[in-house]
Formats: structure tokens, C-alpha cells, sequence
């Protein structure tokens, strides 16, 4: 039993529907054949009373005579050929027996020969000792015997009052047998028939019903490991039972999926904020004593003597020493409070500054500026969100690629939209993009994108990206009354 | 049953003719009235249309077969001046030997002389003779028939025995193709049937036959006659009596003959039916010493 109820619903309702549909049938057929027997008893009471009161009359005449010969033949008329091929339910036996009880004669002579006790040539006859002697004249009585399949029908052979003897036909019930058998046949061959056309349809239906439930057993088992995609379960739009746990089962995915991309965003924004710290912690460190060293360097140069050597060392290492300044002041991203709000100008001169690079590498560059009044935004640092944008769009587009950009606003926010026709960004770099050295470009410190990011999010903004081949849109949106975090 | 729709039938089958012949030879013309006994196969109604023509034709007068289910009734006719001819047993010619006049004897194995047969079922394999059927039911054709009833009663009495309580119970059947039919049933255990009627059932209808055995065959005695009225005139009979003997020499009367199970019709003689005079004598003395 438990590996049936493990079945899956895929096999369990065709299953359970099959078994509807031969229960039905059976029952429907049993019932029927049921009936059918019934009818055919009560046909062969029906057709052998009325025989047996046809018969006992005509045999008033022979049993008054004494005609055992006439007697014979009236009794034997049921038997000939012609009659027998008429009704299907002839008396296996008609015995005429005299007033005493005696076989007076038989169509069956040999069991009931002429003048022996009736009850000695078949036991049953003491069970009809009852019905032949309250049977009324003429009238036919049906005597079933409760332990044999012998149905009898006993009717008085009455003259003037005065019982000449009784005719008692004797019939099988197993002689329905074969008929009765003919009938089943047939009605199992509907039943074949009908269960050959419903099984199919049931078991077509059953499937039906139970692939979205299957699917859906199936999705909801992926769960926890991963989402499964939108398309796994294929559902009928549908009001029904199924249709609301379709829709559920949409809207919990919609949510897990919102709930799992809000969850990389955070742990990504987090990790940028964690490299944002300690960067700014490092560089800060640098900075103190790489103050101190280019000021060492400086007093030496101008009051140090005037050895070619030294002063070749020196100049080496304060080189290399601002190289790491500017790397360190790049890396340390500070929003400095500008008072100068964004103009129109000051975002066409980023243009300007961009189109130089555009043109050296052949990329068509489309401009879009919808900004008229000035914007409350710092200018400076939008600016360089601006350039660092567009040129890494330019960069990108690779030669003879395209690029474009633009810049208008809403009620709230300034929006930055800059996108390229180059090779797009693999999902698995996305994650880390804008942290800095993540770059493998061959050009540049890598800290164009880190830069722009740590000015949007200083600036109380955000970057989105989305890249996919031959467009890779990076879109700025910045507060407009912005207070630099 | 079956003597009911045959009546019908030849009923049926007679009148058209009847009307036909008397109409082509005058309303005047009377008819030759033909009495028919069970003593043969009188069921086959199409063979006695067939055999009437074929007489109507050589007597060039109509002729009426009157079929009635006992020898009782057509002996009463013969006597009532109701049948001019008739084919009667042997026995109740010789009862009546002086109101009727002997037309001819069948030939049947070319001898106008038959046997009674007593049978069996077959299903009895023991009895040898009447004597082992003590006690049992027995069924005769006709009371006066000489093959169905009286050789029986004659043989009981040869042999010490009284015919009305030798038998448990005895019944007619009225034919002798019903004996067969009664024995064959196992309805009665034993029967008395003429010989020819025996052996013609085996030759049309062997699977009846066979559910019988012939456990004893009488002497043979004169085959049963066709009579005349003794008051038929002259010319009727000897026209009548030479249709009969003519039969065997033209091909249509030996086809007649042939389903007959006959040879032809003789003159014959009443010395032919000695026998069943003296069987009928020793059985009456006998009924006469022990009234039934």
C-alpha cells in the first residue's frame, strides 16, 4: 500500500480514474445482467404456466380414455423440433402422473417409467406432494426446488371436479445457463469496448490534470537550491484550485528572485564599502608620512649639496613618491564642497573634452544634453562621473564602434545614461566591476569605475548597470537636492 | 396429433381433386370410396395424392380415400355401406369374412405373406422372447390388428399365459409406426408391430428402427388384404381389382409399389389367412373362459 500511495499523481489519477471507469462499468453490467436474469425466469414462469394450463386441458380427454398412446403425444408436442427451435426455454422433462401419484406417462420414460411412484423415480416429487394437492383446478403452480436448479410447474388435469391426474414439466434453470452466458458475453464486450474508449481519455485527462501538479512538486523541490526559471511549470491561466497555486507559486518565485538580486546588491554594496574604508584608512596612512617625505625631499634639493648623483636619486624617488601620491589620492575619494552648481556649459565641455578620444579611435559618438538651467548638483564631481563614464564608453566601443550618451533630468534626480556597441561584460565580472584593479584592460589604473562609483555614493546616488552583447548601459542617477555623504 | 393434421391434410389435398373430377366427368359419376387402415404408412399424404390419381386415371372415375385412426371405424363403414373398398387387416377381414369379398393381397418379398414382430428398446439387451417382458408396459397398434394384437395375444396364450394380466399395463397406439415410436421412447418396454411396417420404418428411417431390437418374428400369415364390400357390383370390383394387379406392370404403379415396399397385388385366396382365423378362435375361446 505505501508504494502506491508513493506513486506519483502522474500515474495515481490516471490510475484512480481507470479504476472509476472499470468499476463503473462492471457494476453497470452486473446490474444488468442481474436484471436480465431475472427477466428470463420470470419469462420461462410466465411461458411454462401458461403451457402447463394449455397442456393440462387437452390432456383431460387421453387420461379419461385411458389413451396413454394420445396422452404421449400431447405431452411430446413441446419436444418436436420445430417448437423446440421456437422457444428457447423447453421443458427438460413433462410426466403426466395419475390420481394416485403413479407415472401415467413421461417424455422422459426411462427416469419415470409407467405406474412407479413418482417420488420414488426423483426425490423432488415429495417436495411437490405439497403444491399438488393445494393446487386449484387448472391453475398452473411454479415450485422452485431450493437445493437442485429444477424449477417445477405442477398443474391439475381437472375433469367434472375430479382431479384425473398432474402434469408436472420439469425445467433446468441451467438451461438459461447458456443464454444467460450469451448475454454476459455480450455485455462484457460493450464493457471491453467502452472501458478500450473511456481508458485512453481518462488517462489522457489524469495526465493532464497532474503535469502542472508534477511540474510544480518539481519546482518547488529546486527551491532552496536554486530558482527555478519562470518556464519549468507550465500552467493553464485558470481560476481554479491549480491556477491560484500557479499564480502563488509565480508570485513566491518573483519574490525570492527580487529577494536574491536585493541580497547580491547588498553584499556587493557592502564589499565596496568595506574596500572604500579600508582604502581610505590606507591612503590616509600613506599620505602622512609621504607628506613628510616630498617635504624632505624639497628642504634637501634646495639646501642639500650639489652632488649629480644624489640629486638623480632624489629626483627619481620623489617621481616615484608622487606617482603613489596621485594613485593614493585617486584611491581616496573625497567630495569636496563645491559652490559652483552644474551648467549646461559644464556638461557640453565634458563633450568637448571626450570627442578628441572619440574621434582618434572612430567611434561615432551620439550626444544628448536636455539640461537648460543650472543644476544643483557639484559640478566638478559630476563632471568627472561624466568623462570617466564616456570615455570608458569610447574606450569600450572599440575602433570604429559606437557610443553615445545623455543627460537629462526629472523632478528629483539628474540622470547620466552612457552606453556602448562594444563587447559586453560577463555576468561573473558584473559582481566585482566596480571594485578597483578589477580592470584587465591593458591601459589604465583600473580606478575609473571605483572613482565613479565612490563619488555617486558620496553624492547620495546610484550607478546601475546592465550589459548584454552589443549594449552596455551604465545609468547615473543623482539626487538633486544632494547632500555630499 | 399427428392423425389430426394428417386429416386435415388429406382433407385439404382431396377436395380440390374431387371437385376437379367430378367435374370433368359429370356430377353424375360417383365416386369410388377407398377406406384406408394404419395397416401401412398412412402418413404420407403427398404418396396417397399421387397413388388416388393414379387410380382416378386408370378407372377414369374419381376416387375418395377415407383415412380414419382405426380399423373399428373403417370395418363400421365397410358395413354401413359408407366405403365400397377398403385396406384392412387380415384379422377383422376374417371377422367379417362374409360381408366382404377379397380384392387382392399385397406382394411383399414377392409373397402376399408378412410377420408380426415383437420388439424391445434397444436399451434392453436381455429380453429374448415376449416372456421375458413380464410385468412390463407393452403397447399394441390396433385391437384388431392381427400383427399388432392378435398374433400377441395368441402367442400368451400358447404359451400359458392370460394376456390381460401378463402385461403391468398394455396400450394402443392406434398405428403400428407408433408402436416403433412408443418402443423406441422407451414410453412402453415392449411392443407387437407388423413385420413389413417394421422393415419398410428401417428402410425410410433407420435411426428409428435402431433405437428398437426385434426380440421374436411370428410364423407368416396372409399379408393384410384389400376387401370389397360384398355388395359392390361386379364390374366395379373386377375394374377396380385389375387397376390393383396392373400396378406391377407399368413403370408409374411400380414407383407407387416401390415406395409401398411392395412387389405388386395378387388375386390371392382366403386360405392365405387360415392362420389368423385359428389364432382368433383360440383367443376368443380363451377371453370367453376368462372375462376381462
Amino acid at each position: 500500500m505505501l508504494r502506491l500511495r508513493d506513486l506519483s499523481l502522474r500515474y495515481k489519477i490516471p490510475l484512480r480514474a481507470s479504476l472509476l471507469v472499470v468499476v463503473t462499468a462492471v457494476a453497470v453490467t452486473v446490474s444488468l445482467m442481474f436484471r436480465e436474469y431475472d427477466e428470463l425466469k420470470r419469462d420461462l414462469v410466465a411461458a411454462s404456466t401458461s403451457m402447463g394450463r394449455l397442456l393440462a386441458r387437452t390432456l383431460v380427454t387421453p387420461l379419461r380414455h385411458d389413451d396413454v398412446w394420445r396422452a404421449y403425444e400431447v405431452i411430446n408436442t413441446p419436444f418436436h423440433a420445430s417448437a423446440r427451435d421456437a422457444a428457447p426455454q423447453t421443458a427438460d422433462m413433462v410426466t403426466v402422473l395419475d390420481a394416485r401419484q403413479q407415472v401415467y406417462v413421461s417424455t422422459q420414460p426411462k427416469q419415470y417409467p409407467m405406474l412407479v411412484d413418482a417420488a420414488r423415480a426423483n426425490p423432488d416429487f415429495h417436495a411437490l406432494q405439497q403444491a399438488i394437492a393445494s393446487s386449484r383446478e387448472f391453475e398452473s403452480t411454479a415450485v422452485e426446488m431450493p437445493k437442485s436448479d429444477k424449477l417445477y410447474v405442477v398443474t391439475p388435469v381437472v375433469a367434472d371436479g375430479v382431479v384425473l391426474g398432474t402434469l408436472v414439466m420439469g425445467y433446468s434453470k441451467s438451461a438459461f445457463v447458456p443464454r444467460f452466458y450469451a448475454i454476459a458475453k455480450r455485455a462484457a464486450m460493450v464493457t471491453l469496448v467502452v472501458i478500450a474508449v473511456l481508458l485512453p481519455a481518462s488517462w489522457y485527462w489524469g495526465h493532464r490534470f497532474a503535469r502542472p501538479l508534477v511540474e510544480l512538486a518539481q519546482g518547488m523541490g529546486q527551491v532552496g537550491t536554486r530558482i527555478p526559471p519562470e518556464n519549468a511549470v507550465r500552467m493553464d491561466e485558470s481560476r481554479d484550485e491549480l491556477g491560484q497555486v500557479a499564480a502563488a507559486y509565480k508570485t513566491m518565485l518573483k519574490g525570492l528572485r527580487e529577494k536574491e538580486s536585493l541580497k547580491r546588491e547588498i553584499i556587493v554594496s557592502e564589499r565596496l564599502a568595506a574596500v572604500g574604508r579600508l582604502t581610505a584608512g590606507i591612503a590616509h596612512e600613506i599620505n602622512n608620512p609621504l607628506g613628510g617625505m616630498l617635504n624632505a625631499i624639497n628642504t634637501f634639493k634646495r639646501h642639500g649639496r650639489d652632488d649629480p648623483l644624489t640629486g638623480k636619486t632624489l629626483s627619481l624617488l620623489e617621481r616615484g613618491l608622487l606617482q603613489i601620491k596621485n594613485t593614493v589620492a585617486a584611491l581616496l575619494v573625497e567630495a569636496r564642497v563645491e559652490d559652483h552648481a552644474l551648467t549646461r556649459d559644464d556638461i557640453e565641455d565634458t563633450r568637448t573634452l571626450v570627442l578628441g578620444n572619440a574621434h582618434a579611435r572612430s567611434v561615432r559618438f551620439e550626444w544628448e544634453n536636455d539640461i537648460v538651467e543650472p543644476l544643483d548638483v557639484p559640478s566638478t564631481l559630476a563632471r568627472q562621473i561624466m568623462i570617466n563614464l564616456m570615455l570608458n564608453a569610447v574606450q569600450a566601443a572599440g575602433a570604429s564602434g559606437n557610443a553615445a550618451a545623455h543627460v537629462y533630468r526629472d523632478s528629483r534626480y539628474m540622470h547620466i545614461a552612457v552606453k556602448n556597441g562594444g563587447a559586453h561584460i560577463e555576468p561573473e565580472k558584473m559582481e566585482y566591476l566596480f571594485e578597483p584593479f578589477s580592470s584587465e584592460r591593458a591601459d589604465g589604473h583600473g580606478l575609473g569605475l571605483w572613482v565613479t562609483y565612490q563619488i555617486v555614493r558620496q553624492l547620495g546616488g546610484d550607478v546601475a548597470v546592465s550589459s548584454e552583447p552589443g549594449r552596455t548601459l551604465f545609468h547615473v542617477t543623482l539626487p538633486l537636492e544632494s547632500q555630499p555623504a | 396429433m399427428r392423425r389430426r393434421t394428417f386429416i386435415a391434410g388429406f382433407a385439404a389435398a382431396a377436395a380440390p381433386g374431387l371437385l376437379r373430377a367430378a367435374h370433368e366427368n359429370g356430377a353424375a359419376e360417383k365416386p369410388v370410396r377407398f377406406g384406408l387402415t394404419p395397416v401401412f404408412l398412412d402418413d404420407h399424404v403427398a404418396f396417397l395424392r399421387v397413388w388416388r390419381q393414379y387410380l382416378e386415371s386408370k378407372l377414369s372415375r374419381p376416387v375418395l380415400f377415407i383415412q380414419r385412426g382405426s380399423y373399428r371405424e373403417i370395418s363400421d363403414m365397410l358395413r354401413q355401406d359408407k366405403l365400397d373398398f377398403a385396406w384392412v387387416c387380415g384379422y377383422p377381414f376374417m371377422r367379417l369374412r362374409r360381408q366382404l369379398r377379397l380384392l387382392a393381397v399385397p406382394l411383399y418379398q414377392g409373397k402376399p405373406l408378412y410377420q408380426s414382430y415383437v420388439i424391445v428398446p434397444s436399451f434392453n439387451t436381455d429380453a429374448r422372447s415376449i416372456l421375458d417382458l413380464r410385468g412390463q408396459v407393452f403397447a399394441y397398434s390396433d385391437p384388431d390388428s392381427n400383427s399388432g394384437f392378435l398374433y400377441a395375444n395368441y402367442r400368451l396364450i400358447e404359451l400359458n399365459e392370460n394376456p390381460a394380466s401378463f402385461f403391468s399395463k398394455a396400450f394402443f397406439t392406434w398405428a403400428h409406426r407408433n408402436v416403433v415410436d412408443a418402443v423406441a421412447a422407451g414410453v412402453a418396454r415392449g411392443g407387437s408391430v407388423d413385420g413389413y411396417v417394421w422393415e419398410t420404418l428401417q428402410r425410410d428411417s433407420p435411426e428409428l428402427t435402431a433405437r428398437t431390437r426385434v426380440v421374436e418374428k411370428s410364423p407368416e400369415f396372409g399379408f393384410p388384404p384389400l376387401v370389397a364390400r360384398a355388395t359392390v357390383a361386379k364390374a366395379e370390383f373386377e375394374a377396380v381389382q385389375q387397376a390393383l394387379l396392373a400396378m406391377a406392370g407399368n413403370g408409374e404403379g411400380r414407383a407407387l409399389l416401390k415406395q409401398l415396399n411392395l412387389d405388386g397385388f395378387a388375386e390371392g385366396t382366403e386360405r392365405l389367412f387360415d392362420g389368423i382365423e385359428r389364432m382368433m378362435k383360440v383367443v376368443d375361446r380363451a377371453s370367453d373362459a376368462a372375462p376381462a
